[in-house]
């Protein structure tokens, strides 16, 4: 069973993910450069945080043209589990895997704390560890999380039970609060906060761990 | 003679193309906040102005474009701003062509 962490230029979580999927939970993780095209061996994805390409023209906008993403593709219809954090989510999203944009916080702040989330769906398996509406506390570090899309979008994903995260406290505009958003079948997730910055007990917190241990079921 | 064997190796040279100018401008959808817009609306208060009731903050890119006709050129920009200057979730945009400049044959 093995991890792989895509890393595009500007990339800047990827080792703490490896961190903590290898580090912490003990799950072999390698690194795929943007320009492979080849997934094959990897049973889960991490599209990681940071700045790919500067974040120039928008959030993700490049990289979503990156060789790698045709193979993500074809991975995500086979199944393939894929989670996309911070930046990952903001890939996901231009990349059409997942639905909707992430806009330009509220407040204009690059906001970095910590924030605590309920589980707004149990559907898909990242969030089998837990019960609707536990609350977990993660850190988030963004300038453009606030997640935005149409009425009708926001009406499929909540029929479609895709909201998984959402904000006890909506630090940056959110619509519906939402911070977390699967895809209709459940194995691409996208969220703002970073698990992999709650996994080790050096650092106080390990909410994260139990959504990183689930990408291997 | 040099260009009968310079046609027969690369006919592809002889095709003539154009240089367009253009320019996109990509702004944030209506229904859309824009924070970094309300910011600076309320700046313009503190330069002494009064009465902007609405600014918002968009991009204009500026391009030049080989292409056999306007039209060619207009589907390539058109794809170009769809796909990856705009994102149509959350923007729109326009296209404006500058004045044609010299036809190129490269």
């Amino acid at each position: 069973m093995n991890i792989g962490i895509i890393v595009f230029p500007g990339s800047n979580c990827d080792r703490d993910v490896r961190w903590a999927t290898e580090g912490c939970l003990g799950i072999p993780t390698s690194f795929l450069w943007h320009e492979t095209t080849d997934l094959d061996g990897f049973d889960a994805i991490v599209i990681p945080g940071g700045f790919s390409y500067g974040d120039y023209l928008r959030c993700g906008a490049i990289a979503r043209f990156a060789p790698v993403l045709n193979s993500l593709i074809s991975f995500v219809d086979k199944g393939g589990k894929v989670l996309g954090i911070c930046n990952g989510f903001q890939i996901l999203t231009e990349l059409g895997l997942l639905q909707g944009a992430l806009t330009r916080n509220k407040n204009l702040h690059f906001i970095c704390d910590r924030a605590n989330l309920s589980i707004a769906s149990t559907k898909s398996s990242w969030m089998k560890n837990y019960k609707k509406h536990d609350f977990i506390s993660l850190p988030i570090a963004h300038g453009e999380g606030r997640y935005q899309c149409s009425h009708d979008v926001l009406k499929k994903l909540q029929d479609d039970d895709s909201v998984a995260l959402r904000y006890a406290d909506n630090p940056n505009g959110s619509i519906h609060d939402i911070a977390g958003i699967t895809n209709k079948k459940g194995n691409v997730l996208g969220m703002m906060p970073h698990p992999e910055r709650a996994c080790d007990e050096a650092l106080g917190h390990i909410d994260g761990k139990s959504i990183l241990s689930t990408l291997l079921s | 003679m040099l260009g009968l064997t310079k046609e027969k190796e690369n006919p592809i040279n002889f095709l003539k193309v154009s240089l367009f100018k253009a320019r996109v401008f990509v702004h944030l959808r209506p229904s859309v906040l824009d924070p970094a817009g309300e910011a600076t609306r309320s700046a313009t208060k503190r330069l002494g102005i009064d009465g902007v009731t609405q600014l918002r903050i968009g991009k204009s890119i500026e391009l030049e474009i080989e292409a056999a006709s306007k039209e060619d050129a207009r589907l390539k920009i058109e794809l170009m701003s769809d796909r990856l200057l705009a994102n149509p979730v959350i923007e729109d945009w326009t296209l404006e062509f500058k004045d044609e400049q010299k036809a190129l044959t490269t």
